[in-house]
């Protein structure tokens, strides 16, 4: 087709895709959650890491409580317009490789807070990588929600050592 | 992003009182401040010398919404104030229409949301003193009670369909009657509950860690606390048995056997030991429910509130009417003001309503324990290490969506 | 509830010109703003209302005196509610505040103030408390349309993601 195009040796290729598969699934199993918990789904997210639904088999169990160190920004909770620049700086100081999740309708959409003092879903002003809804969600929700997350980590690039490798 | 994020805030101060104070800034995303509270303090090495509470970031704008809703399209809202103990909520909004309405609910109703909201002040007494010893590091008693916490949640969206955020009080009564094998599961539970609680107690109660970190640490005295509109546990801990459940009786409260604990100085120790007292007379209280409650209909049948039966829709036009009247306009309230209050989790929660005659409220302004108590929180963190702070602020039992509404 | 003291304020309160009724079980004293602090000083020395619940205010737009500014004492002796209105215009919100009798009054006349424009003469700290700096007006005016966000982050588009 295009023969300008430069594509790698088909043994790099392999090589890169091997590494994307050993180093996604060392990521995916061990998240470090930043719980950026705010409201009612707080509740929730206490239940979904204790005993009963237990976050740990996922990798995801132990929170850090700042953002240097986490890899995982859990916004559990409605996030006003007065949070807002919080969340923004909390995100802006987690470093790469780093996901969000949206956990709750409130953090996903604004929920039904459609008001002045509600900020309409938090991926307008940060990216997010899942969206779990639910008011608050149940707990196989979440859990769930971590699934699909893991499944995206693992099937996504992971550059380690420069942007191509 | 490069440009400058702006602050929310004004600190009430700057600089120190003295040049070798520090200004620290706690929050408002801090696991011990529940997320949404900003302390700025003022240290003096580890000694905190004065703070600035800041709430305000869950502020979701519940009296604006309110104001755009049916008297009965608002009652989520209701729930999502104090979201650990959402029914005490849903039934005090629920008793002020009523009486602003002039109906009286059945006694079967009355005797259930009795029971229902002594079963939801065990499920956030559960919350606060699990959390709170979570951050002092006891994490074995944290999971312990958050298991008998959601053992409740389930048996609770047995009867209303959601564990959290119920949305079960309706004006006029509640939304559905108990399920088969209800209050069997209820007494399994309270067994179960007997046995956990039992077990924190042997941890924590005279563990000389927690002594130390507990005692004489956050005092507050009556005086201060009555000053500052300190209601709830917090209230009770300095030393006077005030409760509307006694005082001033609702529900059905009269009619039951129960004592009110108190403290003896105040400090964080005591409000840990009289949520965890409230808690036994709280399941006290449900076991003599259990057996009082009696038969009849859970709703009133009153045309002007109540949703008439479905067959009675499909096949009467009258009550087809009324219920597409009360769906789209809205039970019509008649004009005037209403305060009910009754004593939740925290203290005192009062609903206050204004209505103007439709079926949308001109004002529903709910009087948060929670917001009264962060007034006067600074009495119980000056004066006392920075390590103090946390322990303090979980036993003040802050909830997010009650304070800032 | 102690009916008997709810009617003895009402005798007492309403003797003196303030209009006094009784809205299901609570006395309502509605009066002057001028009077507010002598009948609250009166209420928390000799009649045991020890305890200030809460301070709001309701806005009637059509009129005027436009602002009713609401507060609820509880007396935690005798178990009784009394709530004190007053009227104040759009033109001069001001009241006096109460938070040289009770320090609960400090937030909440703060919250008081920020939603609906009202000044609490004498309070120093009348900072926004649940809203933040640089809200500009009012929310909870029946004027202020609901959905008037004013975002603090600019909102990400797909230019400036």
């Amino acid at each position: 087709m295009n023969a300008n195009v430069k594509r790698p040796a088909p043994a790099l290729e392999y090589l890169t895709t091997k590494k994307d598969e050993l180093v996604g699934w060392a990521r995916k199993f061990s998240l470090f959650p930043y719980p950026f918990v705010t409201a009612c789904c707080g509740m929730e997210f206490m239940s979904v890491s204790s005993t009963l639904y237990d976050t740990d088999r996922f990798g995801a169990a132990l929170p850090r409580f700042t953002p240097r160190q986490s890899d995982l920004l859990m916004v559990v909770g409605t996030v006003t317009h007065k949070q807002a620049p919080i969340l923004r700086k909390i995100y802006e100081q987690m470093c790469e490789p780093k996901w969000v999740m949206a956990f709750g309708v409130c953090a996903t959409s604004g929920g039904f807070y459609q008001n002045y003092a509600a900020l309409p879903g938090i991926d307008k002003i940060i990216p997010v990588d899942i969206y779990v809804p639910g008011c608050p969600p149940r707990p196989e929700m979440v859990i769930d929600g971590i699934m699909r997350l893991q499944d995206k980590i693992a099937a996504s690039k992971h550059p380690i050592i420069n942007d191509k490798f | 992003m490069s440009t400058e994020l702006p602050n929310p805030i004004r600190p009430a101060f700057t600089e120190p009182t003295d040049e070798s104070h520090v200004i620290v800034n706690i929050g408002p995303s801090h696991p011990a401040t529940h997320g949404t509270i900003q302390i700025v303090t003022e240290l003096d090495a580890e000694k905190v010398v004065r703070t600035d509470v800041h709430c305000g970031y869950l502020h979701r704008g519940f009296e604006k919404e309110c104001e755009s809703h049916t008297w009965h399209n608002l009652i989520p809202y209701v729930d999502r104030l104090n979201y650990c103990s959402a029914l005490i909520n849903d039934f005090a909004y629920c008793e002020t229409v009523e009486t602003l309405m002039g109906i009286e609910v059945t006694p079967r109703c009355r005797y259930l949301r009795t029971l229902l909201s002594e079963y939801a002040r065990v499920a956030d007494h559960l919350t606060c003193v699990a959390a709170s010893l979570m951050e002092l590091g006891a994490m074995t008693a944290f999971l312990y009670l958050v298991t008998i916490r959601d053992y409740i949640y389930e048996h609770l969206a047995d009867l209303t369909g959601a564990r959290l955020t119920y949305s079960y009080g309706r004006i006029g009564g509640l939304a559905n009657d108990l399920p088969e094998g209800w209050l069997e599961r209820l007494a399994e539970i309270l067994e179960q509950y007997e046995e956990f609680v039992g077990r924190v107690h042997g941890l924590m109660d005279r563990n000389r860690i927690f002594i130390d970190r507990m005692r004489d640490v956050g005092v507050i005295s009556t005086a201060d606390a009555v000053n500052w509109g300190y209601t709830g546990p917090i209230l009770r801990s300095t030393g006077v048995p005030r409760d509307l459940r006694k005082d001033t009786p609702y529900l059905a409260y009269a009619e039951l056997d129960f004592e009110v604990p108190v403290g003896i100085k105040g400090d964080n120790y005591d409000r840990y030991f009289v949520r965890m007292r409230e808690m036994d007379e709280s399941v006290h209280m449900m076991h003599q429910l259990m057996k009082m409650l009696p038969d009849g209909p859970v709703t009133v049948d009153d045309r002007r509130c109540v949703l008439p039966k479905k067959e009675l829709v499909y096949n009467e036009i009258e009550s087809l009417i009324n219920h597409f009247k009360l769906i789209i306009d809205g039970p019509q309230v008649p004009a005037g003001d209403c305060y009910v209050a009754h004593e939740s989790a925290n203290g005192e929660l009062g609903f206050y309503i204004v209505s103007d005659g439709s079926g949308t409220p001109w004002k529903v302004h709910c009087r948060a324990p929670s917001f009264v108590h962060m007034g006067g929180a600074h009495l119980m963190l000056n004066g006392y290490q920075l390590a103090d702070i946390v322990p303090t602020f979980g036993s003040i039992n802050m909830i997010g969506g009650e304070c800032d509404r | 509830m102690d009916n008997g003291i709810v009617e003895k304020l009402c005798e007492e309160f309403g003797s003196e010109g303030a209009s006094t009724s009784v809205a299901h079980g609570i006395a309502v004293i509605e009066l002057d703003r001028g009077q507010l602090l002598p009948v609250v000083g009166r209420l928390k020395e000799g009649h045991g209302f020890d305890m200030l619940l809460d301070v709001t205010a309701v806005d009637w737009p059509g009129r005027e005196p436009r602002f009713d500014v609401i507060w609820h004492l509880y007396s935690t002796r005798h178990f009784v509610r009394v709530r004190l209105k007053t009227r104040v215009a759009e033109a001069d919100p001001v009241v006096d505040t109460l938070t040289g009798l009770y320090g609960s009054a400090g937030f909440m006349e703060r919250e008081c103030h920020e939603m609906y424009g009202i000044v609490f003469r004498g309070n120093a700290d009348l900072r926004p408390i649940l809203l933040y700096e640089g809200f500009q007006g009012h929310p909870l005016r029946k004027d202020y349309p609901k959905q008037q966000e004013q975002p603090l982050v600019p909102y990400r588009t797909t230019r400036n993601p």
